[in-house]
């Protein structure tokens, strides 16, 4: 290993912002990557990853003070880069991929434009060339089928997964050394993000030097060779990835190791986690159990039964049916996850439940009564038992509210001081301070509008609370909180769930009953450990495939002779 | 391959444009017929001599339904006959056709110099230093409040009566384009950089930004061949309001500057009550809003492949 070239070599680099010197977004990190391995960078976010990883372009802000004791890139110092350099730098030596291609991908300009961009600006190609071979392959290289059709469209014409491996073509046409992937599987689904990682396993493969940042430890887990973990602007801990998730030396990594949900945590507090070496230096985890649950109930709160739904497109070939013949039943008091990919149905089938689209064939029932295909009036008195939280409970705000008047649009019929009193009462259930009554959404941050968004929606005294993805937004602690308090709450209060996510992993640790949604269709059902434990349907075994192994000990498979 | 749906959307976009056409020159008739009065009366304008109410009659086919004097009125200025002016005892096409070109010409002028130095300014100083914006834009303020006319007599006062440089009127040369075009500009031209700085600084902050400076691109490169499509989506929205804009600018700015045009002859027309005249003027600035929507509609789907799908 120590043969090998090293592209990035740093010491001490600190980095603040001008509007706020005093304290560094990134403070005394040391960093060093070499040709053909992997180097990660885990933190949650505003823990500095992501201008650490920028710094290495010159591209941390204009307004970015950058001191360090060393700080080589390509073996140069540089510190003392100008612009000109940065920019001989930028996509020559070092190419950056970023999160969400669909935003990071020029929309107005073709894939191939875009891929051969870095490499026609470095003058790379021949004068006449117009550099058609070299998109071509680009894009084969990273597993585009099809490159000659798929270079003629535009982002918005890919699939989630093709466009992310069309951002990582055109950050490696230029052929460099180095590539940078900020975050680069973290809107993908479960099965794609697999597929994007081995892409990025196969450029360490062929020589590259990658520096992985991710807020995921497990995504990491599986490619990086050393592992970084950065909290407020430091390194806490690093080292070699597998000796950095068995022997955690600072409480923050174990916490983040800890927090995320895993078979061993279902009916305990993912946050209550903690790490305790035990004798032979091997590390085990505790958690606190949570409350004991009701047990379900025989009545049914909401049941639908050969929900069909199709779109039509202006030509039949376009046409596609979002749901085939899907039934569900969700009893009183039960969790029922459901999982899908993106395209899968599930957002045709939690519009339907909520009665906000009706089905082009079968039925809705809620708690008994008729709710598909009835007049809005009709179902008017029966809404508050059914609610909704939202994956971006930011934008179901109105702006101007306060997290009062957010609460008290589903406490209406009260006197001011009855709404009032059951304000303040789920504020505390929902473990908010009686001050943040008075606070605005964009106040905020993401964890406690996800608490305000669960009390808006106990404040109706729902039998039934559809989630969709509630957590997939949040960093990994403050998603084993919310996780918490959606559980506590639904046991004590008794409240059947429906929760969709793609996050297998995490419905595995919420759910009693799990649905796998695909092309519209069920394809798999059943007790949520039946499912995981003997899959039937193979695409239910591949999806459980592409979960991350559990990052600690105590939940592998029996352990090594 | 998506050649024909794209030809059928703007296919279906120039039907409405004359279903659009159709409603303005409809509105103009029902306008003339609900006018209190005679129609031969509104017609004739303030002039009187012996047959000419009947000759008007006549000509305009008073007589017959009230549908069958549509149906004709419709058929007439689809074949581009817009009757005679009986003040000036002309065809008004030979009226407005003779005054259209120095207009258009002293609007083209000044719509392509607005775009010009709005497209320089914005692109200089989008997000740039604090100094440059804040130069730029009061300036920019400055000349979008101005009005028209006074712009032109400020213009006039420095560079024809003072320099000397331009002549103070008249239309003979490209010399006495100059500064009428210059005054038209600059309000349209303020606007619009505004508009486009604005946009661009919106889209400097997009992540594919980022991934084009991560390309290697410089500042000026990034702004020309990523930026610029991108805020030209709003600048093209404007556009519309812009030709509008230019057009009634135009006919203050020949009132300032003495030059031949359209607006001369909507001056007078109106001031002779020469109503066929002031019809065919109202219809062709209906016109010209209708093609010059059209045009934009489809400059977005040639900009903004997103547009394309569906």
């Amino acid at each position: 290993m120590s043969a090998r070239e090293t592209l990035v070599e740093i010491e001490d680099l600190t980095v603040a912002f001008g509007a706020d010197p005093g304290t560094p977004a990134v403070q005394n990190v040391d960093l060093v990557v070499r040709a053909g391995e992997c180097v990660a960078l885990v933190g949650e976010s505003g823990s500095g990853k992501s201008v650490t990883a920028r710094s290495l372009l010159g591209l941390a802000g204009a307004d970015a003070q950058m001191t360090a004791r060393r700080f080589r890139i390509a073996g140069e110092d540089a510190l003392g880069f100008d612009e000109r350099r940065w920019r001989a730098i930028r996509g020559r030596f070092a190419g950056l991929v970023m999160q969400d291609a669909l935003t990071s991908l020029d929309p107005l300009r073709t894939i191939g434009r875009e891929v051969v961009e870095a490499a026609r600006h470095h003058r790379l190609l021949a004068p006449r060339d117009a550099g058609d071979g070299l998109v071509r392959e680009a894009l084969s290289r990273v597993g585009v089928p099809d490159p000659d059709r798929r270079a003629r469209q535009y982002a918005h014409q890919l699939s989630g997964g093709l466009r992310q491996r069309a951002l990582i073509a055109a950050a490696i046409a230029g052929g460099p050394r180095l590539v940078i992937a900020d975050e680069p599987t973290t809107a993908l689904d479960a099965a794609i993000q697999t597929q994007v990682v081995a892409v990025l396993r196969d450029l360490v493969a062929a020589g590259a030097g990658l520096l992985l940042i991710s807020h995921d430890l497990s995504v990491v887990a599986g490619v990086a060779d050393r592992v970084h973990v950065m909290r407020r602007g430091r390194v806490v801990d690093s080292g070699p990835t597998a000796e950095v998730l068995a022997r955690p030396r600072h409480g923050y990594t174990r916490e983040l190791i800890a927090a995320s949900p895993s078979k061993g945590s279902r009916g305990a507090r993912l946050s209550s986690a903690r790490i305790a070496p035990d004798a032979a230096g091997a590390i085990r985890i505790l958690r606190d159990p949570l409350p004991a649950r009701a047990p379900i109930g025989e009545a049914p709160v909401l049941e639908a039964s050969g929900l069909t739904k199709r779109y039509a497109a202006g030509n039949a070939a376009k046409a596609f049916t979002a749901l085939d013949d899907v039934s569900l039943t969700i009893r009183a008091g039960e969790v029922v996850g459901l999982v899908g990919e993106s395209g899968s149905g599930k957002s045709t089938l939690a519009k339907i439940a909520l009665g906000l689209l009706e089905p082009d064939a079968g039925n809705v029932r809620l708690l008994g009564r008729q709710w598909s295909v009835v007049a809005e009036r009709e179902r008017r008195a029966l809404r508050p038992k059914l609610q909704y939280i939202p994956q971006d409970p930011l934008s179901s705000f109105d702006p101007r509210y306060r997290v009062a008047d957010i609460i008290g649009e589903n406490l209406s019929g009260l006197s001011s001081q009855a709404r009032r009193d059951r304000t303040a009462a789920l504020l505390e259930q929902v473990g908010l301070d009686h001050a943040y009554k008075n606070r605005r959404p964009a106040t905020l941050s993401g964890g406690q509008r996800q608490r305000v968004a669960i009390a808006r929606a106990l404040a109706a005294e729902p039998a039934l609370i559809i989630c969709d993805e509630p957590v997939s937004a949040l960093d990994v602690r403050i998603q084993a909180q919310v996780v918490d308090l959606i559980a506590e709450l639904q046991s004590r209060l008794g409240t059947a769930l429906l929760f969709i996510s793609h996050d297998l992993a995490l419905v595995r640790h919420v759910a009693d009953r799990i649905l796998i949604l695909k092309d519209g269709r069920i394809v798999e059902q059943g007790e949520t450990d039946a499912v995981f434990d003997a899959p039937i349907h193979d695409y239910t075994r591949a999806l459980i495939g592409s979960i991350p192994p559990p990052l600690h000990a105590e939940d592998r498979a029996p352990a090594h002779p | 391959m998506s050649a024909r749906p794209l030809l059928r959307r703007v296919a279906a976009r120039l039907a409405t444009s004359i279903l659009v056409a159709w409603g303005s020159v409809t509105t103009a008739f029902v306008a003339l017929h609900a006018l209190p009065g005679k129609i031969e009366d509104i017609l004739a304008g303030d002039l009187e001599y012996p047959g000419l109410r009947e000759a008007i009659a006549a000509e305009w086919g008073l007589d017959r339904s009230l549908p069958e004097q549509y149906v004709d009125f419709v058929a007439r200025i689809a074949s581009c006959d817009f009757g005679v002016s009986y003040v000036l005892r002309q065809p008004v096409v030979e009226i407005v056709g003779s005054q259209v070109w120095p207009t258009v010409q002293l609007a083209a002028a000044a719509g392509a110099l607005a775009l010009v130095l709005a497209v320089l300014a914005a692109t200089l100083t989008a997000g740039r230093g604090p100094l440059a914006r804040g130069v730029a834009s009061t300036v920019e303020l400055v000349c979008a409040s101005a009005p028209v006319f006074w712009i032109g007599i400020l213009l006039l006062m420095a560079f024809s009566f003072t320099l000397r440089w331009f002549p103070v009127s008249g239309a003979q040369n490209w010399k006495s384009l100059v500064l009428p075009a210059v005054a038209l500009a600059l309000p349209t031209a303020g606007l619009l950089a505004q508009v486009l700085r604005e946009a661009m600084e919106k889209t400097l902050e997009q992540p594919f930004i980022v991934t084009a400076r991560a390309r290697g691109l410089g500042e000026t490169l990034i702004r020309v061949r990523h930026v610029l499509r991108h805020a030209a989506l709003p600048a093209v929205t404007l556009g519309g309001w812009m030709i509008g804009g230019l057009l009634g600018g135009a006919v203050i700015t020949e009132k300032v500057f003495g030059r031949p045009g359209l607006g001369a002859v909507t001056l007078n027309a109106v001031l002779t009550h020469d109503v066929p005249v002031v019809l065919a003027v109202v219809l062709l600035a209906a016109f010209i809003h209708v093609a010059a929507s059209t045009l934009l509609d489809v400059v977005y789907l040639a900009i903004d492949p997103r547009l394309r799908a569906q």
